[in-house]
């Protein structure tokens, strides 16, 4: 259900978007989602209507400026009046049309989900806390900065936050909805194309608002079951002894204070749940792809890529850090 | 051929004009600079301070634009880049737009209704001194690292002690706190200015509209300013003494600070547009040669906005979870401030439509220049304004760089085109002197050409889903090429303010030539020498009708009675400005700076130490007890010599 603007040619915006290498993944015109496309439809009634109005303006200004002058007590200003009256009727006639329209999108955005999945994203300076809820208790699971959702069903997602207050932006997929302290909001999300996408904090969070990205992976009902099964599995046990004694040193050092690994006893909550982190895509909310260079690079500091960031660096020996990225890496 | 009659009343003439100089005499020096009350010599510093800040905000955005000239850029890390961006925001707001338009209008609005100063001189000298120590101070504070770091719209709990710790956003709030007070005092006089001190014969319907803009836009600063104050003082005292209006933690609510602060933001907005308005049917008549079409509705429009932008702060919450159908509700508010802006476009294209043409030496003279990129630029962005109003819409490009684009849009093309457009067009009579139009068409120019590169491709970016407020990005987005474009057009922007800065140097440096009519405009400002003198109006003008300059052979009829040997102002009724009463206006005065300078301290003590308010407040009264004893030497007017008049 992707739509793309049909007045599109209409703006220089598509030379621009054609260059710019027509990101698909975080674009409010290519949308994949009803949520997004219902919003898309909005977008382009509004360009049928404002850019001829647009043109039509400044057509009327550039007549205006090249008309000969009127001689002297000749100016028809009844006339004008009556054409000032019938411009106020065509603009608030157009106004009402967008009134309408916007009123009628906006229900159709909130309706009651169905059946939906239940998901609730906690935001934290500057990461996402993703929690899947069920009503079975042995079926919930957390993860962090990393969202799936199944194609063609309806999600639920609640939206709070642990500090001060963000917004949640997946603009393939929806609008945005602020995330506030002391407060609970909801939305539904309904993506109708598999693949990925990416989100962004969109509410001015403090100093790492820049980096502050979440993944969404949408993806068919069977892909989406075994990955959920995945994550309700404990990951399994470190095989090689470096990664025994990263586990060691992970569960004794200041890394446990604030992260959590299921099935061990490391359950700190102040930071991303660590439990998968090797099967996901990026590192950090979004700030750096996955692999093990960039990990050991970031547990050595994080406040190189991420100034500000509340993960401190760690004094750690070379060694013990290749011990706990060997851990790490096995969190699949 | 003077007869001796005629030399009797040349020789009465001088001697009336001497007695006047007397008396409207700032005292010589500096003193005299500390103490004026003068008006005009008040406008010409409360303008130039504001466009100094101007420039120091827009040297900020280019900085800012440096950085994000490529992804990842390390130019500067998000510290600094927090702090630029949020007193890039707040300078421009607080220190620049509003402060701005408020200093053109104290300079235009008296010589427009024809009085002999504004209402409240000292009151009027107080709030230049109030809103330049606010600014020194903010500046300050920024320059040693304390500036504000939680953007121009400090949202709470961001703000709070816990996230914000440390002095920036106390003196940040304390900004707030100066600069509200400056504007509530000179929306006061404007009112009483506009309401009372008009030329007899200058009934309601005879004012002219940027006087009407003015003060409709007063009226909302009256209304609209109390709210912010009451918001930044709320967020004082949380981070000060522990109260907790927004912590949620403790019952407060953080949303309590979005619905303050735009319950005052919103009609800021207007605050800064309506009077631009005002400069462009102004700009707009005179160079069309003739009245602008459509008055009635023009000042209908006016007051519609004014009125209409308080409805609407919602739809800078859409994104915050409120009911819909309370949206709705502020999407259809939104929307209907696009009939009385669309009222006013078709107005000045009619004015102009059936106008004639005036040029300036076979060309579109630099004000109109100004007016026309003023039309190209403001449609565009209140267009881009009602789709934001649009909720489904909004909450896709809310907060992203489409609003950024928007806001520029409207604020540059809608308020800063038409200010400098205005700037060039009151020059003369500010300042004795004719700004170069050739410099001004470049300045034009540049001036558009840059703002487009640098803006339009923002619409672009915020629809490729970048967010605001971010000091970096990463590469792969798309966003590379629209933000480089972004940044050399910044540079051409900077260039453009940097060519209006040399054009106005270079023009005060020149000997005083301006005829005191330069554009052949109708209104009552013309009729005075340029710059005028210190008493604005010899004998009081009378008016007979809306544009009392037009046709230019008619002479401008006076009325005599004002005493000429003390400071006398003609008071008139509001509706039908039928002469009242005269009313003493105040001597200059060295109170006024005392009173804000103590008050200054209170402020800025109050940063650091809750005492300061209640101790603070003691130099402070006696400042202003000494500033409003009355003086023997000065008997009340009026009474008696009510008949006079």
């Amino acid at each position: 259900m992707m739509r793309t603007s049909p007045l599109r040619w209409l703006l220089p915006a598509v030379a621009m978007l054609a260059a710019g290498g027509c990101n698909r993944v975080q674009s409010v015109l290519l949308s994949s989602g009803d949520q997004a496309s219902a919003a898309g439809g909005i977008w382009n009634l509004m360009l049928w209507v404002c850019v001829p109005i647009y043109v039509f303006v400044l057509i009327a200004l550039a007549l205006a400026m090249r008309r000969r002058p009127t001689p002297a007590g000749t100016t028809r200003d009844r006339a004008i009046g009556r054409g000032l009256a019938a411009w106020l009727a065509l603009v608030g006639a157009l106004l009402t049309v967008l009134v309408t329209a916007s009123f009628l999108v906006d229900r159709r955005i909130n309706r009651v989900a169905v059946a939906p999945l239940q998901i609730r994203v906690t935001a934290h300076q500057w990461w996402w806390d993703i929690q899947y809820l069920d009503p079975d208790v042995s079926k919930r699971f957390s993860t962090a900065n990393e969202l799936h959702l199944p194609v063609d069903r309806d999600t639920r997602i609640e939206l709070a936050s642990a500090d001060v207050i963000h917004s949640f932006w997946v603009p393939s997929l929806s609008g945005k909805l602020d995330l506030i302290p002391g407060r609970t909001n909801a939305m539904t999300l309904t993506p109708r194309r598999v693949g990925w996408y990416r989100g962004q904090c969109a509410e001015f969070c403090g100093l790492q608002h820049a980096h502050m990205a979440l993944d969404v992976r949408v993806d068919n009902a069977a892909g989406f079951a075994a990955w959920r099964a995945q994550q309700l599995a404990a990951p399994q046990l470190p095989l090689s002894g470096a990664a025994l004694a990263g586990e060691h040193l992970f569960e004794s050092s200041a890394c446990a204070m604030c992260h959590a690994v299921a099935g061990t006893i490391a359950g700190g909550h102040g930071g991303p749940d660590l439990t998968h982190l090797a099967s996901r895509r990026m590192l950090a909310a979004g700030t750096w792809p996955m692999d093990r260079d960039h990990l050991d690079r970031w547990i050595a500091d994080p406040q190189k890529p991420k100034p500000g960031a509340l993960m401190p660096a760690v004094p750690l020996d070379p060694r013990d850090r290749a011990a706990i990225d060997d851990y790490l890496m096995g969190l699949r | 051929m003077n007869t001796p009659i005629d030399d009797i009343e040349t020789g009465q003439a001088q001697a009336r004009r001497e007695a006047l100089e007397r008396t409207w005499a700032d005292r010589p020096g500096f003193i005299g600079w500390l103490t004026t009350v003068d008006h005009k010599r008040i406008a010409h510093r409360y303008v130039a301070t504001a466009l100094v800040f101007f420039m120091i905000g827009g040297a900020l955005a280019l900085l800012m634009r440096i950085q994000l000239a490529k992804p990842e850029n390390s130019f500067m890390g998000p510290d600094r880049y927090n702090q630029l961006f949020s007193m890039h925001g707040s300078a421009m707001m607080f220190l620049f737009a509003v402060p701005v338009m408020e200093a053109v209008a104290v300079f235009v609005v008296p010589l427009m209704v024809g009085a002999r100063n504004i209402a409240f001189p000292r009151l009027n000298a107080f709030s230049y001194w109030v809103y330049l120590f606010g600014g020194v101070m903010i500046f300050t504070a920024f320059f040693l690292d304390v500036g504000p770091e939680a953007g121009w719209t400090a949202y709470v709990p961001l703000s709070s002690s816990d996230f914000s710790p440390g002095k920036r956003t106390d003196f940040w709030a304390q900004m707030i706190t100066f600069t509200e007070v400056a504007a509530l005092c000179i929306a006061v006089e404007i009112v009483a200015t506009v309401m009372a001190m008009r030329a007899p014969g200058m009934t309601l319907a005879r004012i002219p509209l940027f006087a009407w803009s003015m003060f409709v836009t007063s009226l909302m600063v009256i209304f609209a300013m109390p709210a912010v104050m009451l918001a930044s003082t709320f967020l004082i005292a949380d981070r000060l003494v522990g109260t907790h209006f927004y912590n949620a933690g403790e019952g407060g609510d953080a949303l309590l600070w979005q619905h303050l602060f735009w319950f005052f933001g919103h009609p800021e907005v207007y605050i800064i547009f309506l009077p631009a308005l005002g400069m462009i049917s102004e700009i707009v008549q005179t160079f069309s040669r003739r009245p602008v079409f459509g008055y009635t509705a023009m000042v209908l429009a006016l007051m519609a906005t004014g009125f209409l932008a308080f409805g609407l702060w919602v739809h800078h919450m859409f994104a915050t979870g409120l009911p819909p159908l309370g949206n709705s509700f502020y999407t259809a508010a939104s929307m209907m401030i696009a009939i009385p802006s669309g009222a006013q476009i078709f107005c000045w294209i009619a004015t102009i439509w059936t106008g004639r043409k005036a040029l300036v030496a076979g060309r579109i003279a630099t004000p109109m220049l100004f007016v026309l990129g003023f039309f190209a630029l403001f449609v565009l962005g209140g267009l881009t304004g009602v789709m934001l109003a649009s909720v489904p819409l909004d909450q896709q490009v809310h907060d992203s760089y489409f609003v950024v684009a928007h806001f520029h849009y409207v604020l540059i093309g809608g308020a800063v085109f038409p200010l400098m457009g205005a700037l060039h067009y009151w020059f003369p009579k500010m300042s004795g002197r004719q700004l170069s139009e050739r410099l001004g068409r470049w300045q034009f120019w540049l001036f558009f050409i840059g703002f487009n590169v640098t803006f339009f491709p923002m619409h672009i970016l915020g629809l490729m889903g970048m967010p605001r407020r971010v000091y970096t990005y990463p590469s792969g987005l798309g966003w590379e090429l629209p933000n480089l474009i972004a940044s050399i057009g910044s540079w051409i922007v900077g260039l453009s303010v940097l060519l209006f800065a040399i054009n106005v140097i270079r023009t005060l440096c020149r000997p005083r030539s301006a005829p005191d009519n330069p554009w052949g405009a109708p209104d009552l400002l013309w009729s005075v020498s340029s710059p005028p003198p210190a008493y604005n109006f010899e004998e009081v003008p009378v008016v007979g009708g809306r544009e009392p300059l037009w046709p230019a052979d008619r002479p401008l009829q006076v009325m005599t009675g004002l005493s000429h040997v003390r400071r006398e102002a003609l008071l008139t009724t509001t509706m039908d400005a039928i002469p009242a009463t005269r009313w003493a206006l105040p001597d200059p005065g060295i109170w006024p700076l005392w009173s804000a300078i103590a008050l200054t301290v209170l402020f800025i003590w109050s940063i650091f130490n809750p005492w300061g308010v209640v101790l603070g407040a003691i130099p402070f009264a006696v400042a202003a007890t000494i500033w409003f004893w009355p003086k023997r030497s000065q008997p009340s007017l009026g009474g008696a010599n009510e008949r006079d008049c």
